[in-house]
């Protein structure tokens, strides 16, 4: 105990402020000015609401991020059920306070933003089991009844999500929680039962499914089987990137998003604007630096010395990899349209919170990467 | 505690770094995954996705291109250009089509006929192309269309120019052009590419056989469209070009000047330069309006149109098929002294009447001609003289020289209205009626009566043609300043009297048709026309002018609708008593000068009765005003030729 807690008071400020991850910082700040590049070109060139929220967004949150790194791990540890229970119960306050809008129900109207929790709930599963399965031994870890809790914790806000109806940030909550539950250890013949269970449980699934929805899977199969319906954005956005050529068609330049040809260009299609603008190598560029974000992350789980810092480096970061390629996929026509956005690349104040909030306990575990949270 | 736990702890990290090995390689593929759709997309791909992409940036609107204009002679524009204000809809930029066209009906005057019909375009053609509201709206309307147009999204107010006739004189020769229909657009090759919405095409006469030339060349804007089909930018226009305007032999002045002389007439008239064919004047009457067509026919003109029993629709020049009457006796008459059946001086009695095959053949002077020979036969049009030469003549001998002045076959190049009338013979009526040819037939054919059928063009082109000496022209109404060989001909002899080289070889130097074995047979035949029209007894004696300049010799013909009954013919019931369907048509030829023939002429009065009394005084106006302005049209004429 006396140990620890030395360690912890050695750090003076200027060793926190060190031990930061520059490299993290540095590359997330070139994605923030890439993001208001991008933002400032759907706009037309002009520095309009759009551009200028994000602008301010991207800083505030950007500046919360920085903020968060220096509050200790163990606070995070120790907070992470209230936190998962707090997320749990915005997510419960959408349901019967939120806001509508184009046919489902995700915000929550803050006044000075509409909150969306189900993006912060990404994270916040993430936390709750990251110390979950730090507190839980590895003897008991394949134990049914260690499974309980987790998947509850898993189903239920999935439940509330795909009800909203937002099957999208669904399974990618799903993603992020499976993905720590498995890198905890528990065992692979767990997630083929309950793999094989959802295959049984699909038929009824999609029965649920509202017709949006299945028209956007059978769109996916198949885009041109309906080009002015839901195939429209497949086809558009396919168009916009292969157009792109190789250097693009230059800076405010991309005829298919300010034509309005491309569809939620602010969103979930950001990266094909920038890839029509930029070209091949523009989407290498971010491609380039997400893979910097996500190799810095897990870096951070490889030095932390705490299982709950690894596994939510190494869960988060996984998700965030899950996040980018989801999106990427999506816009390149290799899965369907579940409306992911690009993490801090995409319009929207949620997603950029529940990342930056990812990002600063990702930092915090760098920064007190020696002290053992419990 | 801390030891196992510890462990524990570590045997943990060991196993999440395992895994955490995994899942890196794995996303390391994914990402190379990404990459390789990039380099599919963005790389081998890349020019198939900038062909769609341009397809969806630009869109192209055709533009419909100006309609040539038609001049006359005198490079008067008889069928020209005048701006429309017009209301085109672009229905993919109006919000709600319904709502627009009410407030549109409070601007303008649309009937709900026509919005059931714009729902209809509306609901078949591509949501951007424009369809057209009104094509013709007055600038009182347009103006205040262009007051309320902020709250009419999607109309846009078009300046525009359409088709414009000054005067309705011409309107059979011109024709009228009116909106493309489904069927032109089947039928007619040269639209294919060309097609326009609300472009109109040239549907009778002229404007018709033209319009491939005459329609011009489509031209084109494109624009940078977004999304919702909003035009952004203007990116290339191309003009199109104006269709090519056509300078025509017609007169205007006579045209107006002839149509006011037929009005309340069904009737027709044709005047044609003797040596070139050149047509000067073409009027079918009664005629219509064809500016109504050019905008949308209203329905209670049409249906006035085709229920009028004068058939205003038809151009009786060329579409009216009439027997010709004794005006073909001139040909009778040739055609006779060609094949030697008979002398100028040979003669006939005529008692009013004969006798053949058991049938009686009355002449149209009840108590005859007396002593008859060929100069009287014509001169009086007597008919037993011609039943008597057509009898030894034959019918078939007939035909050949009727054929071979113009009769039977269409003679204006590409009219689809035209017809060819019928020249009868022996094979013929064997063709089509299926019949042996009777000698009393021949009779009936000898004035012009029977099977024969012919236009009013084709007589007055047969007119023509014994007018110039009996050579071939041509009809023609596009202008054309070819050197004219006929005309040289008539000049070299004037100038050389006594060329000592004979006629035919002459004629073969200048690259002439003949349609004689004789050209003394021609003048024959021209004398006894001119007795006809200036000696007492002539047939339109009465009509003829003294004044040297406008003597003309002429023809006067009656052809038969219902034959006279024998208490009829007792009862010496004339024309004007009989009921106005079953009168004669009358018809008078003519050409003018006599001494130095210029022009041919024939007119044709639908019930009009006889050719001498109704038809006769309007060819005398006529040739009077086509003289009066034959120095002008000489004078322009000379003025082409330097700049030929």
């Amino acid at each position: 105990m006396f140990r620890t807690r030395s360690i912890q008071s050695s750090l003076s400020i200027k060793d926190k402020i060190l031990s930061i991850d520059y490299i993290l910082v540095i590359s997330i700040f070139i994605l923030g000015l890439t993001s208001i590049l991008a933002m400032y070109s759907t706009d037309g060139g002009e520095l309009k609401y759009h551009t200028q929220s994000h602008i301010l967004r991207f800083f505030v949150f950007f500046v919360m991020f920085l903020t968060l790194s220096f509050i200790q791990i163990r606070f995070w540890h120790s907070q992470s059920y209230l936190i998962y229970i707090f997320f749990f119960i915005l997510l419960l306050g959408v349901k019967y306070f939120g806001l509508t809008s184009s046919g489902s129900k995700r915000w929550l109207d803050l006044y000075f933003m509409n909150l969306q929790p189900s993006e912060l709930m990404k994270v916040g599963l993430i936390l709750f089991l990251a110390k979950y399965y730090h507190r839980t031994s590895i003897e008991n870890l394949n134990r049914i009844r260690y499974l309980f809790l987790p998947v509850v914790v898993l189903i239920a806000p999935i439940i509330l999500v795909a009800t909203q109806p937002d099957l999208g940030t669904a399974l990618l909550i799903a993603a992020g929680g499976l993905t720590v539950a498995w890198l905890a250890g528990v065992r692979v013949k767990f997630f083929a039962i309950s793999g094989l269970a959802f295959i049984a449980l699909l038929p009824i699934a999609i029965s649920f499914l509202k017709p949006y929805q299945k028209s956007r899977i059978l769109t996916f199969l198949n885009p041109e089987r309906d080009p002015l319906g839901a195939g429209y954005q497949i086809i558009q956005s396919k168009i916009a990137i292969g157009s792109g050529g190789l250097f693009g068609k230059g800076f405010l330049q991309g005829s298919q998003s300010y034509l309005d040809y491309l569809p939620e260009k602010h969103t979930d299609f950001i990266f094909t604007l920038f890839s029509e603008e930029f070209g091949f190598f523009g989407s290498l560029f971010i491609l380039f630096l997400y893979a910097i974000i996500v190799w810095r992350i897990i870096k951070i789980g490889n030095v932390t010395r705490s299982n709950f810092g690894k596994l939510f480096c190494y869960g988060f970061g996984t998700a965030f990899f899950i996040y980018v390629v989801v999106n990427m996929m999506m816009v390149l026509g290799l899965l369907p349209i579940v409306g992911s956005p690009l993490p801090i690349m995409s319009y929207g104040g949620s997603s950029m919170m529940a990342i930056m909030l990812g990002l600063g306990i990702v930092m915090s575990c760098k920064v007190y990467k020696d002290t053992p949270v419990n | 505690m801390l030891s196992p736990s510890s462990g524990n702890t570590v045997i943990k990290s060991k196993l999440i770094g395992r895994r955490m090995f995994l899942l890196t390689a794995a996303k390391a593929i994914v990402t190379f995954g990404i990459i390789g759709r990039l380099v599919s997309l963005q790389i081998n791909e890349r020019t198939k996705y900038k062909t769609l992409s341009d397809k969806n940036r630009f869109r192209e609107w055709k533009l419909a291109p100006e309609r040539g204009v038609i001049r006359d002679f005198f490079d008067k524009e008889i069928a020209s250009n005048q701006q429309v204000y017009q209301v085109h809809l672009i229905p993919e930029n109006s919000k709600d089509i319904e709502k627009l066209f009410v407030r549109l009906k409070t601007i303008l005057n649309i009937t709900e006929k026509k919005l059931f019909y714009l729902r209809r375009i509306i609901a078949k053609q591509k949501p951007w192309e424009p369809i057209i509201v009104s094509d013709n709206i007055t600038w009182s309307e347009f103006s205040r269309l262009n007051l309320f147009l902020h709250e009419l999204e999607g109309v846009k107010p078009i300046v525009s120019v359409a088709r414009m006739y000054p005067d309705n004189s011409s309107a059979h020769i011109l024709g009228y052009v009116s909106q493309v229909s489904a069927k032109d657009l089947q039928t007619k090759k040269y639209l294919k590419d060309l097609h326009v919405p609300g472009m109109s095409i040239g549907k009778t006469g002229l404007e018709r056989k033209l319009d491939e030339e005459i329609i011009g060349k489509i031209g084109f804007q494109r624009y940078e469209v977004n999304a919702y089909g909003k035009r952004i930018k203007q990116i290339l226009i191309n003009e199109g070009q104006a269709g090519k305007s056509f300078k025509t032999t017609l007169d205007f002045e006579v045209q107006k000047f002839t149509s006011e002389l037929l009005k309340d007439k069904a009737a027709a008239v044709c005047v044609m330069d003797v040596y070139n064919g050149d047509i000067v004047s073409l009027v079918s009457s009664p005629t219509f309006e064809p500016n109504e067509f050019v905008h949308g026919l209203d329905k209670n003109y049409w249906n006035s149109l085709i229920k009028n029993e004068m058939k205003p629709l038809t151009n009786k020049t060329i579409a009216g098929l009439y027997p010709p009457g004794s005006t073909i006796k001139t040909l009778v008459a040739l055609s006779a002294l060609e094949n030697g059946v008979i002398k100028p001086l040979d003669t006939f009695k005529c008692e009013g009447k004969i006798e053949l095959y058991g049938e009686k053949f009355h002449c149209w002077e009840k108590d005859g001609h007396g002593i008859v020979n060929l100069r009287k036969g014509i001169q009086r049009s007597c008919d037993v003289y011609f039943y008597e030469i057509a009898r030894k003549l034959g019918v078939d001998r007939l035909s050949e020289t009727s054929k071979k002045f113009g009769l039977g076959k269409k003679v204006l190049n590409g009219f689809i209205e035209e017809r060819a009338g019928v020249v009868p013979n022996t094979k013929w009526k064997k063709k089509f009626i299926g019949q042996n040819w009777y000698l009393g037939e021949t009779l009936h054919s000898g004035i012009g009566q029977g099977y024969f059928q012919s236009t009013p063009l084709q007589l007055c082109l047969m007119t023509a043609q014994i007018a110039n000496g009996g050579f071939e022209i041509k009809p023609r109404i596009i202008f054309d300043k070819k050197n004219n060989n006929l005309r040289e001909y008539i000049k070299y002899k004037n100038e050389n009297p006594n060329d000592p080289l004979p006629t035919d070889l002459l004629v073969s130097n200048f690259e002439l048709k003949p349609l004689f074995k004789n050209q003394e047979h021609i003048n024959l035949i021209k004398d006894a026309m001119f007795s006809s029209s200036n000696e007492p007894g002539g047939t339109s004696y009465r009509h003829r002018w003294e004044n040297k300049k406008f003597t003309f010799a002429g023809k006067t013909g009656s052809s038969q609708i219902k034959r006279f009954t024998e208490a009829q013919r007792e009862a010496e019931v004339k024309q004007e008593s009989l009921p106005y369907k079953d009168r004669d048509h009358a018809l008078f030829v003519a050409y003018a000068p006599y001494n130095d023939p210029k022009y041919a002429i024939s007119v044709l009065v639908e019930h009009g009765g006889s050719g001498g009394k109704t038809a006769a005084p309007i060819a005398k106006k006529v040739i009077k005003k086509v003289l009066e302005r034959h120095e002008l049209r000489e004078r322009i004429d000379s003025l082409l030729g330097e700049q030929a």
